[in-house]
């Protein structure tokens, strides 16, 4: 894997909103084939670090941000149907807003299946329950049909049991993802790498394979401060990005 | 953390009313000075026994043929549907390209112009005819729609965007996602946008349109004030009831009434009068000829004859006006709430409310110019009580949207006590922005005035129109339309200095511009 070209790549970025710092001196690389979660108290900087993500590779990305993005006026078919507009035509996307186009519904029709929306397909996603815009916004990441998926708590809504099966399928329908959570347990259990993140800095990088639900709680648990303190001992040995 | 706390409040030191208070008092202060330099003469036309028999007719209108009535009010509204039919797609398509400094120069300069202006600007080349009452409308409107179109869509969440394909064409970008997002804001403001055409529609009249301005000015002139009366009524009816008889499935049916209900006179111009009209009439005959030292003499002479006088006097009755508005507002707004006038007898106070804002300025000018005789007097009471009527019905409506929130405390005081400590003050900062949209509106209708006979800009060009010196009439509209872009820029700044943005993006956008 190692051997995988850099996708993303980021070295002592900071980044303010007047006086507040958002990120601090941030140093992290994604390589193609990579599965990163990205965790940390709210607050932490890993929205602002995931748009950044974004604009470094727009072409190649379908992003989720964590409002899903959805439009309301537009039906469940039409929200994840914008996920094709690069790949159809400006006039039979026009018509598609009259008549859906076939081979577009079906596809869809398939892919709400999956999602478990197909009572819902030609609802307005307005009178929609929160769990199901969210599965609506996953749909509109897949129909996107890019090889990088970064995701903001993607699946923060969906009930536990539908959120591993989706998170799960937008992991294998994507080659690389990057992917915030706030459910370690999800964290720990997808992903190959976890980067956790406090007060804009990064305070973790490691394989998930060495880190623990005690040790991610360990993270959320320190008190405030503003400079980070120095890891507890038994985090000491695992890669960490010097801020 | 600390620092950043410590940082709101250094900047939270100063009172916000300090500053709210201080841009009150120098508009205050602006307009004491301007009542010494206004013509604001009452002329002894015994205004009572007039005033008694005007509103003998409002009370008891009459009116002996109805097909005039019906036909005048149909005029009205089609001139006003099908302008608004055609603007609204043609300021949405400008909104996409508002990111152009062209089109953004290009709607600025067509809405600073006012419709009635307009008006006597096509009528030069299409006479009296559908074609200049449609255009005289469309095309301001078309401005107006693209700016607060484009605002609209500035508004919305830029969420859905990020999920798009980046280098989407920006038509595939707006219908899936802007457009549809906007949609319900897009539609209020067009159907408020219809209600501004009405009235526009209604005062093109007094250019001599077949709309009902044209009849009411005919049944003042002539004094038969029953039938003034009835088309007031009338006309006040047709808006109030706009939601009832606005239906989207009967539009097409309406359109298609429209089209059939225009002047006959469709009023054609060969292409070489129009150019003519912009390359050589609208220019002084010194410059056309290239004698600079004529041109130069002949600007000098027009700024000081007319360009400065008719300036002058409208910024004196538009500050006056302002300020008079604000006190309208305050002494009017609390008839109209649920907190002070009592959930029954608010109705009373909407109703003078709705009759207010739905008479346009012009017509109560008129009115009391029949009154007061000629001054500035008749036009800064008419821009008050109409723009007046209008914030105190929005302020009233956000006042009564307030009741049951968690501000609203079970021991509040109540009457005067709760009008002067609870209601005013937390309506104060929403009501002055709303003020700052209008003061352009207000500055636009004093020039206008002028063609009553005001001696604002508009009667300058109104008089350069009829003695046919369109060099003249071109000179003068420019200077106006300058006048315009400035105040606007001078009352966004004063919006951003008193912080006194409306918190509801839809009230707002109903009073940008008109």
């Amino acid at each position: 894997m190692s051997e995988q070209r850099t996708l993303f790549q980021l070295s002592g970025q900071s980044l303010s909103y007047g006086e507040h710092r958002v990120l601090d001196n941030i140093s992290l690389q994604i390589r193609a084939g990579e599965r990163v979660a990205l965790v940390g108290p709210s607050g932490a900087g890993k929205t602002t670090l995931l748009h950044l993500l974004y604009r470094q590779r727009p072409e190649q990305v379908a992003l989720q941000p964590q409002s899903g993005g959805l439009v309301d006026l537009l039906s469940v078919y039409q929200n994840i149907f914008i996920g094709a507009l690069a790949r159809v035509g400006t006039l039979p996307a026009l018509w598609n807003l009259v008549r859906p186009l076939a081979a577009h519904r079906e596809a869809i029709a398939e892919l709400v299946e999956t999602l478990g929306l197909e009572d819902k397909l030609w609802q307005s996603v307005d009178r929609l329950s929160g769990g199901q815009r969210q599965r609506v916004a996953i749909g509109r990441a897949l129909y996107r049909r890019q090889p990088v998926f970064l995701g903001d708590e993607p699946v923060s809504s969906v009930d536990p049991l539908q959120a591993e099966a989706l998170l799960e399928h937008l992991l294998q329908q994507h080659e690389t993802a990057v992917v915030s959570l706030h459910n370690r347990q999800l964290a720990l259990n997808h992903f190959d790498r976890i980067i956790v993140m406090r007060e804009g800095r990064i305070c973790c990088d490691c394989p998930a394979s060495e880190l623990s639900e005690q040790a991610l709680d360990a993270f959320y648990q320190q008190e405030p401060s503003p400079h980070p303190e120095p890891p507890p001992e038994d985090l000491q040995g695992w890669a960490m990005v010097k801020s | 953390m600390t620092a950043r706390a410590s940082s709101i409040f250094t900047g939270a030191a100063q009172s916000s009313v300090l500053t709210l208070n201080r841009v009150c008092l120098l508009l205050v202060a602006i307009a004491l000075l301007a009542l010494f330099g206004a013509d604001l003469a009452i002329y002894p036309v015994d205004p009572w026994q007039e005033l008694a028999r005007i509103g003998q007719g409002i009370l008891l209108p009459s009116w002996q043929e109805p097909r005039i009535l019906l036909e005048a009010l149909g005029q009205t509204v089609a001139f006003a549907l099908l302008a608004v039919a055609i603007a609204a797609p043609l300021g949405l398509g400008l909104a996409m390209l508002f990111h152009w400094r062209g089109v953004r120069v290009l709607c600025a300069a067509v809405r600073s112009v006012h419709e009635l202006f307009w008006g006597l600007i096509f009528m030069q080349l299409y006479g009296l005819s559908a074609t200049t009452g449609l255009l005289a409308i469309l095309v301001p409107f078309t401005g107006v729609f693209a700016k607060v179109f484009a605002e609209i869509f500035e508004q919305q969440s830029r969420d859905p965007a990020l999920t798009l394909a980046v280098g989407l064409n920006p038509i595939k970008r707006y219908v899936y996602t802007l457009i549809p997002q906007a949609w319900p804001a897009l539609l209020s403001y067009t159907r408020y946008r219809f209600e501004c055409a009405l009235r526009s529609s209604a005062i093109l009249g007094f250019i001599g349109l077949p709309t009902l301005g044209f009849h009411l000015e005919t049944a003042f002139k002539q004094g038969q004030y029953a039938e003034a009366g009835a088309l007031l009524w009338a006309f006040v009816l047709l808006i109030a009831c706009i939601r009832f008889w606005v239906r989207p499935r009967l539009i097409l049916l309406y359109l298609a009434l429209s089209i059939w209900l225009l002047p006959e006179t469709l009023g054609f111009s060969n292409g070489g009068y129009f150019w003519r009209f912009i390359g050589q009439d609208i220019w002084p005959a010194a410059l056309r000829e290239g004698d600079i030292g004529g041109a130069l003499s002949w600007y000098g002479e027009m700024l000081s004859e007319q360009v400065w006088p008719g300036l002058v006097q409208t910024l004196l009755l538009t500050q006056i006006a302002l300020v008079l508005t604000a006190l309208v507002i305050l002494a009017v707004y609390p008839l109209a709430t649920r907190a002070m006038a009592g959930p029954l007898m608010r109705w009373p106070g909407r109703f003078l409310l709705l009759v207010l804002r739905s008479t346009p300025e012009m017509i109560l000018a008129f009115v009391f110019l029949l009154l007061f005789g000629p001054s500035g007097l008749p036009a800064v009471l008419a821009l008050a009580l109409h723009n007046g009527g209008l914030i105190a019905f929005l302020v009233a409506n956000a006042s009564d949207a307030g009741r049951g929130t968690l501000n609203d405390r079970p021991d509040d005081p109540s009457g005067l006590l709760r009008y002067a400590y609870i209601e005013t003050p937390r309506r104060f900062p929403a009501m002055l922005a709303f003020l700052f949209y209008r003061w352009e509106v207000i500055l636009r209708e004093s020039a206008i005035m002028g063609i009553l006979g005001i001696t604002t800009l508009g009667f300058y060009i109104d008089s350069a129109f009829e003695e046919i010196h369109y060099d003249r009439a071109f000179l003068l509209i420019a200077v106006t339309a300058l006048l315009n872009v400035l105040v606007d820029s001078v009352s966004r700044r004063l919006r951003r200095l008193a912080h006194a943005e409306p918190v509801r993006q839809q009230d707002s956008s109903c009073l940008k511009v008109e």
